[in-house]
């Protein structure tokens, strides 16, 4: 016999998921519904393939696409390897008390809020890339990239750190008693044991950078043109829905943004379907 | 103890009193309201708005009244749906705007857009074809303009913006701008690029303007409330706050301050030119 209290949490952790679940879908409806005069009038590829220009009638939305990629994916790369080594800090090369320190310094950024980020941004890293190119702003696609790295790394350390703890002792001893160098460590034990971790740390991270809108919007330069370099300022899709929220309801600007949701809500299923089956066909092996 | 506490409670609600009569002012005829005024869109009349409404609630807390950005578009548009009460706008709604949510205008003061650079650049004079071929990209280095040789960073607003408007029609005789522009949400985002950027150019309320830009003059007319009033610099709009319909209630009564001499004068402290 089960307790009323067990059937009474299992109904309301069921609801929880039912509500997030059905949360996430009618987000997706609500945007099929809104763009449906989009995908019916045939728009929503030259959409995808045209470029902003609503003076000329133009409301392309392809350099925003090309914004949002190169911004999010540049961003996961710095990120990548400084989180990697940071983990393998906290988890192995420093002693005790630092080890733990470090690692609530990283939870704490967690909670930092973007807005911090963008500020900061503004006032210390854009004059220094403004010096560093000698063109341009200052306010582009390396800048955004940066801050961003800054932004999700935590999210990656504490992830690769949760699955770096899993790793069995015994494992780790058995490296110590082989003689094995710290380097061997990471990259024969951690690594292949922790994946699965690692997998979930990066498409959070990735997610988080492909959603994220204030860094962009305060750091990229939001300049509607095709990305040519590092030093160019681009706008990403979350920062032109921003700045195009305001335009009047009827418009076709207007209209456009459900587009620009629809390409976002797309990324972030097939970048989390990729990359789950990365973690789980690895896993068979 | 508690009687000490009790003491600097009363004392402290005393000086709160004493505060709120003493800045009452025109703010009087506020007396005995409460409720709420909601207030967006048009991002250079914030400062007006906003003294505005600290002058109004300290004097009489049982108002509150919450001021939004978003733009002139976006003052428009909430307005006439209903979200806020008063929309402000730094251009004239246009007919169909009007028609569409019958709009009722208030304009309260006048505001130039003037260009602005970084205070450490040479450039403070342009002519009107100069910066119709720096914002389409035509000219993109300062050096041709008698400046340094480096590139010339670009600074817009998005569509939504009232001051790109007026900017873009009187300034620019609606010519392009830019593909390599970059945007900035709001007059103050705008003032804080450009007072970042040794090489940028930009264009901000005249209101908004102070040591940290520099005004260029355009044609040879410095952009200042002198010569906005005087109507020999022509980059000029209304400040416009918008109504659904007639106003009523507190709402009416806000519109009312800003033309009282009280309201007129936040607008003239703020840069700008009173209508009264």
């Amino acid at each position: 016999m089960r307790k009323g209290s067990d059937i009474a949490v299992e109904g309301f952790l069921f609801f929880s998921v039912l509500i997030s679940a059905v949360l996430t879908i009618s987000v997706f409806v609500f945007m099929l519904i809104f763009g449906l005069p989009l995908l019916t009038e045939g728009r929503l590829f030259s959409l995808v393939t045209d470029t902003w220009r609503p003076g000329n009638g133009f409301y392309g939305i392809q350099p925003m696409i090309a914004g949002t990629l190169l911004i999010s994916s540049l961003s996961v790369i710095i990120a990548f390897p400084v989180s990697m080594g940071c983990t393998f800090l906290i988890t192995v090369l420093a002693p005790g008390p630092f080890a733990a320190f470090l690692k609530k310094t990283v939870q704490l950024m967690t909670g930092i809020p973007t807005v911090i980020y963008g500020f900061v941004g503004i006032f210390l890293l854009v004059p220094f890339i403004r010096e560093f190119f000698q063109k341009g702003s200052g306010m582009c696609i390396l800048t955004a990239s940066l801050m961003l790295a800054l932004l999700i790394a935590p999210t990656m350390i504490l992830f690769f750190a949760d699955s770096f703890e899993r790793v069995p002792l015994s494992y780790l001893r058995a490296v110590d008693a082989l003689g094995g160098t710290p380097v061997q460590k990471l990259l024969y034990v951690f690594l292949p044991c922790a994946r699965s971790g690692i997998w979930s740390g990066v498409i959070l991270a990735l997610g988080r950078a492909l959603g994220d809108t204030l860094i962009a919007l305060m750091l990229a330069g939001n300049a509607v043109q095709m990305p040519g370099s590092l030093s160019d300022s681009a706008r990403t899709l979350t920062a032109h829905i921003a700045l195009v929220i305001a335009a009047d309801y009827d418009s076709p600007e207007f209209r456009s943004v459900f587009a620009c949701g629809m390409v976002l809500y797309l990324f972030t299923v097939i970048e989390v379907i990729i990359l789950r089956t990365l973690a789980r066909g690895r896993k068979a092996d | 103890m508690k009687t000490k506490f009790f003491s600097c409670f009363v004392a402290a609600l005393f000086v709160c009193f004493l505060a709120g009569t003493v800045h009452a002012g025109a703010a009087e005829m506020f007396a005995g309201q409460k409720g709420e005024i909601r207030i967006a869109g048009g991002t250079a009349h914030i400062p007006v708005m906003k003294t505005a409404a600290e002058r109004i609630m300290t004097a009489y807390p049982e108002i509150r009244i919450s001021i939004a950005g978003g733009g002139s578009g976006v003052g428009i548009k909430q307005a006439g749906e209903g979200l806020v009460d008063i929309g402000n706008s730094g251009r004239k709604p246009t007919d169909e705007e009007i028609a569409k949510y019958g709009l009722k205008l208030f304009q309260w003061a006048v505001d130039g857009v003037g260009i602005a650079v970084h205070p450490s650049n040479p450039v403070k004079s342009l002519t009107k074809d100069q910066v119709k071929d720096i914002f389409s990209g035509k000219t993109d280095n300062w050096k041709v303009l008698g400046g340094p040789d480096k590139g010339i960073n670009i600074y817009t607003r998005d569509e939504a913006s009232g001051t790109r408007e007026v900017f873009w029609e009187k300034a620019l005789s609606k010519g392009s701008i830019s593909e390599k522009a970059n945007f900035s949400v709001s007059n103050g985002a705008m003032k804080s690029a450009i007072a970042n950027d040794p090489f940028g150019i930009g264009y901000v309320s005249v209101g908004h303007m102070d040591e940290t830009v520099a005004p260029v003059a355009l044609d040879g007319v410095v952009p200042s409330v002198e010569t906005v009033k005087n109507g020999s610099y022509a980059v000029a709009r209304g400040l416009y706050s918008n109504t659904k319909g007639e106003p009523a209630g507190l709402t009416k009564l806000f519109i009312d301050y800003l033309f009282t001499p009280e309201g007129q004068k936040i607008a003239e402290e703020n840069g700008f030119i009173p209508v009264k």
